[in-house]
């Protein structure tokens, strides 16, 4: 049934398209305008340009203040305000040559419509003009692409000693983060050590990985630099933290870093759009106003299969105190599965002791 | 329209006696099917472009429907999608991600490669240039039939049950070399590599023929400093595409390796479907840097025939020569060159050294000069032109305005330290959208527009062509604008839905702007559907030269049979963009026009020219008589 109301429609279209077609031919003829270099058309379509200009730009402008409430909030990482910056000046600069040549392309069509009395104005070249326009935009690149490759350089130099190590490893379909726990240091890991309870892999013939844990969120300290050391299980995974203006591919068989330092904590962050019209909206699953529940997340931005758009993680950033707290609270997930690891052959007393 | 056309004579003579030409009947599979004329094969790729550019756009329709709806019952897609949908209503997780995939590799490889370059490049190169036929006929066809061949694989593997590929067009490996991660990456993805082993055949076999013809086939006087820039560009494009596209082969050969023969190019370190792998050794990032070394060329192999085609319409249509011929040509070297050096800045987070970040930054922004060289030369074009805006006037236009806004997010996303959040985010989708996809779309249309004439002997109908060409051009903008904002808020690519997060929870209301626009566009494509068929049977007659072209194709008859010129084939002796020359009669002189014959719009340089024309006509007058 629902086939034919389509094809009848599709038939009905059809029947409509060939009518206007016959009578544009008809009017045409009639009106004599064959006869003429170009038809009245050439005025219509020359004034809409105009006019998609104006109507184009305004809606843009408009829109821009709308859709700036749902922006990301502003930066939460040390070298993100600065990504931020190089963003908008960006925009800005390329949002004044969009303007520009649009401004010409859209008044030219209009300007320089066909008439029978005059004539285009033969220029073939004028070398000057494209000196200049080859020059300026190659000062504007060399410009940005400084200003973009000293902060890039920052950001990727390598990270400080006293950075709070992490592992966060991509998996179908969810992220698995490990602390490096009371002796600082992160234990070995191996992806044939991995089965239905050591998800992660780790090695724990490895001292280190005896009081490493695993956290269900993740925690960071606001201030300290954190090292994000970053692995893949099975596909590429992409960690994508977007309030701290963190990206890096997790990548199987090629362990991938990301440093940067939280700067504000999860409670500023509420607090600071609390003063936000938008995020003081109430959230109808809560009932609560949404700044109330705001949580920094990680997701994942490498296509990864059926589970991609659900890869979520809450991300906390603590005072460091509180931090500190949180971080010497946690049971290694050694102690937490002693039947695993005496299944494995490790005694973990003995290994205490060592 | 009048055809006071100053070369009509010659042509009109010469098809009075073109009896030397009427050799024996073809065949109907010989004319129509495995045709080894130039005009036919093009035609074959346009009308298999065109249908594949119905079924790309339908995949978008599909998925728009999902990002805009993520709560609706879509049941009523079940008779079109069967078990895709599941019994809540609910569209499979896979089938979106293998809905956008082929949408993907649909567009960029078989309606916007193919079907643009394959038409265009055919069917202009001979007529252009003044040859008779590709210098390979035989190859030509072959080129079509391997293409079509592909189509069919790509075809089949959208109906198979454990669907068709799904890993992004990208096919980034070890998502797609297992069929554990996905079931797309099982017989979808052998199929997907198959029919792209045969597109890559079929793109060689097509790119050495344009090679060869231009370099070899040029007629009398007919320089490269002479060349139409659509020729140009075409050329550039098949000498990018040659360079490119065998990469391509590698890295889908090593992947064909690594899913079937137990190689470990690609793979390494895996623990999937409850075991641990045997692969070591291998590099997800090496199938990167051998996937853009031609993907990133691809997308110039897409936007330069576009293009060359709107230089050609612009500067026809606004009776005026396209400013800056010669830098024109250079920006396209330069672009061409650039293309080959810049494809990591698709790799900048994906784990690659941040050094050669930087390197490909800096060589990512240097590319914008000659973009941005173009945009001015068009615009300056338009400066004080006597502009007819036909319908392939106006998509060229539109190109030129998509070019701009696509390209300029292009300088945000080349700089790596701003690429660091944007990367993979709508922003991205809403920049090549524009950029690569609409605006080598809207070439593809002027293109459409523009030869339609020299194709099928019929005009196009006009209004019918301003009505498609406005509904599509503020759809676009309607459908890819948006998602700039949607990416600076964060929100990734080939995402289900976006309800899972908080900090994606927004513009809701947007994408189903976004969506809806997209289905009025689609549907706006069916006016362009009715207007070519219909036109091909029943449109006007077209006049020899409609648009008061100078190009050798408009020398030719109406419907040019085999060998294009019935008689000798045109001289050239100008450039192609001889539009309102000071003190000529007509706003456009032809290139087979000699000088000798325009005394009143010389230069003293052409002048001089003209008079050695005469010398070298009384040369050849005397050579022939001593016979």
């Amino acid at each position: 049934m629902a086939a034919l109301l389509l094809i009848s429609g599709v038939v009905f279209l059809v029947a409509i398209l060939a009518l206007i077609y016959r009578i544009f031919t008809l009017v045409s003829i009639a009106k004599g305008s064959t006869k003429q270099r170009v038809s009245s058309s050439n005025k219509i379509n020359a004034i809409l340009f105009p006019v998609l200009f104006v109507v184009g730009f305004g809606a843009i402008f408009i829109y821009s203040g709308i859709a700036s409430e749902n922006f990301l909030p502003a930066a939460a990482s040390a070298h993100g305000s600065e990504t931020d910056f190089l963003f908008w000046l960006t925009m800005a600069i390329i949002g004044v040559a969009f303007f520009a040549t649009h401004l010409l392309l859209f008044w030219f069509p209009f300007k320089y419509q066909f008439k029978e009395s005059r004539s285009a104005y033969f220029q073939p070249h004028n070398d000057t003009l494209e000196i200049i326009w080859t020059v300026v935009p190659a000062v504007v690149m060399t410009g940005l692409v400084l200003s973009g490759w000293m902060v890039w350089t920052d950001i990727t130099s390598p990270a400080p000693k006293e950075s709070v190590a992490i592992e966060i490893m991509g998996k179908q379909f969810n992220w698995e983060v490990r602390y490096s726990g009371k002796d600082g240091e992160l234990g070995k890991h191996n992806f044939r050590k991995i089965d239905g309870t050591n998800s992660m892999g780790i090695d724990f013939r490895d001292p280190k990985s005896i009081d490493d844990f695993i956290a269900r969120d993740i925690h960071l300290p606001k201030g300290q630099p954190v090292l994000l050391k970053i692995r893949a299980r099975d596909v590429l995974h992409s960690v994508f933290m977007p309030h701290f203006r963190v990206k890096m591919d997790a990548v199987p068989g090629m362990p991938t870093q990301f440093w940067f330092t939280p700067i504000k904590t999860t409670a500023e962050m509420r607090e600071e759009l609390s003063k936000d019209p938008a995020w003081q909206k109430i959230d109808p699953d809560t009932g609560e106003p949404r700044y109330k529940n705001f949580n920094y997340e990680l997701a994942c931005t490498e296509v990864c299969g059926s589970g991609h758009f659900a890869m979520r993680k809450v991300i906390i950033v603590d005072e460091p105190a509180d931090f500190n707290k949180w971080y010497n609270e946690q049971d290694s997930w050694a102690s937490k599965n002693k039947d695993y690891l005496s299944s494995i052959g490790i005694n973990l007393d003995l290994a205490d002791n060592q | 329209m009048s055809t006071v056309d100053i070369d009509i004579q010659s042509a009109a003579d010469a098809h009075g006696h073109d009896d030397h030409h009427d050799h024996h009947e073809q065949g109907f599979f010989e004319k129509y099917v495995f045709s080894l004329d130039h005009k036919v094969i093009a035609k074959q790729f346009l009308i298999t472009g065109i249908l594949w550019a119905f079924i790309g756009g339908l995949l978008s329709a599909i998925f728009r429907v999902q990002l805009a709806f993520p709560d609706a019952d879509l049941t009523f897609m079940k008779p079109l999608l069967g078990d895709w949908i599941d019994a809540q209503g609910k569209m499979d997780t896979e089938f979106y991600l293998a809905a956008v995939t082929m949408h993907g590799t649909i567009m960029v490889f078989f309606v916007l490669t193919a079907g643009l370059s394959g038409t265009f490049s055919n069917f202009l190169i001979p007529l252009q240039i003044g040859a008779r036929d590709m210098a390979s006929g035989f190859m030509n066809m072959l080129s079509y039939w391997f293409f079509f061949l592909a189509g069919v694989i790509m075809l089949i593997s959208l109906f198979i049950s454990t669907g068709p590929a799904s890993g992004g067009w990208v096919i980034y490996p070890p998502l797609s070399a297992l069929p554990q991660a996905m079931s797309g990456s099982g017989l979808g993805m052998t199929l997907w590599l198959t029919s792209m082993a045969f597109f890559i055949v079929s793109t060689l076999l097509g790119g050495i023929n344009y090679i060869t013809t231009v370099i070899n086939l040029r007629t009398e006087g007919l320089s490269f400093s002479k060349l139409p820039l659509t020729i140009w560009a075409f050329f550039l494009t098949a000498v990018i595409g040659l360079l490119s596209f065998p990469v391509l082969l590698s890295a889908a050969l090593l992947l064909i390796f690594d899913r079937s023969f137990g190689t470990s190019f690609y793979l390494s370190q895996i623990y999937i479907g409850g075991e641990a792998l045997p692969n070591v050794g291998g590099s997800p990032l090496l199938f990167q840097h051998l996937f853009w070394f031609l993907g990133h060329p691809e997308v110039y192999i897409v936007l330069l025939p576009a293009l060359g085609i709107t230089s050609e319409i612009i500067s026809t249509n606004a009776r005026k020569p396209i400013f800056g011929y010669r830098a024109m040509i250079g920006s396209m070297i330069g672009i061409g060159f650039l293309s080959f050096i810049v494809w990591a800045h698709h790799m900048f987070v994906s784990g690659m050294n941040p050094f050669l970040g930087s390197v490909f930054m800096f060589l990512t922004l240097i590319i914008a000069v000659p973009s941005a060289v173009k945009t001015f030369n068009y615009l300056t074009t338009l400066w004080r032109g006597n502009l007819v805006f036909t319908p392939a006037m106006l998509f060229s236009i539109g190109l030129v305005s998509l070019f701009i806004s696509g390209g300029v997010t292009g300088i945000v996303l080349g700089n790596s330290a701003i690429d660091i959040q944007l990367h993979d985010t709508y922003f991205v989708v809403a920049h090549f959208h524009l950029v690569m996809g609409s605006a080598s779309f809207f070439g593809m249309m002027a293109g459409v527009y523009h030869w339609f004439p020299k194709m099928f002997g019929r005009m196009m109908n006009e209004k019918l062509g301003y009505v498609h060409f406005w509904f599509t051009f503020i759809g676009v903008y309607m459908v890819f604008f948006p998602m700039h904002y949607i990416g600076i808020a964060g929100f990734p690519r080939r995402y289900y839905s976006f309800t899972n997060f908080d900090a994606f929870s927004t513009f809701t209301d947007l994408q189903i702007v976004i969506s809806v626009a997209a289905f009025i566009t689609l549907a706006a494509q069916f006016i362009f559907a009715f207007n070519f068929f219909f036109s091909i049977f029943k449109g006007k007659l077209a006049p020899l030269n409609p648009w008061r072209s100078n190009t050798l194709e408009w020398t030719t008859p109406r419907l040019p049979g085999h060998g294009n010129w019935p008689g000798k084939i045109p001289t050239v002796y100008r450039w192609p963009y001889d539009y309102s020359k000071p003190g000529s009669k007509e706003d456009f002189i032809p290139q087979h026009i000699p000088f000798s014959q325009t005394p009143e719009s010389n230069t003293d340089m052409e002048n001089e020219l003209g008079k050695l024309e005469e010398e070298e006509k009384k040369d050849l007058g005397k050579s022939s008589e001593s016979h």
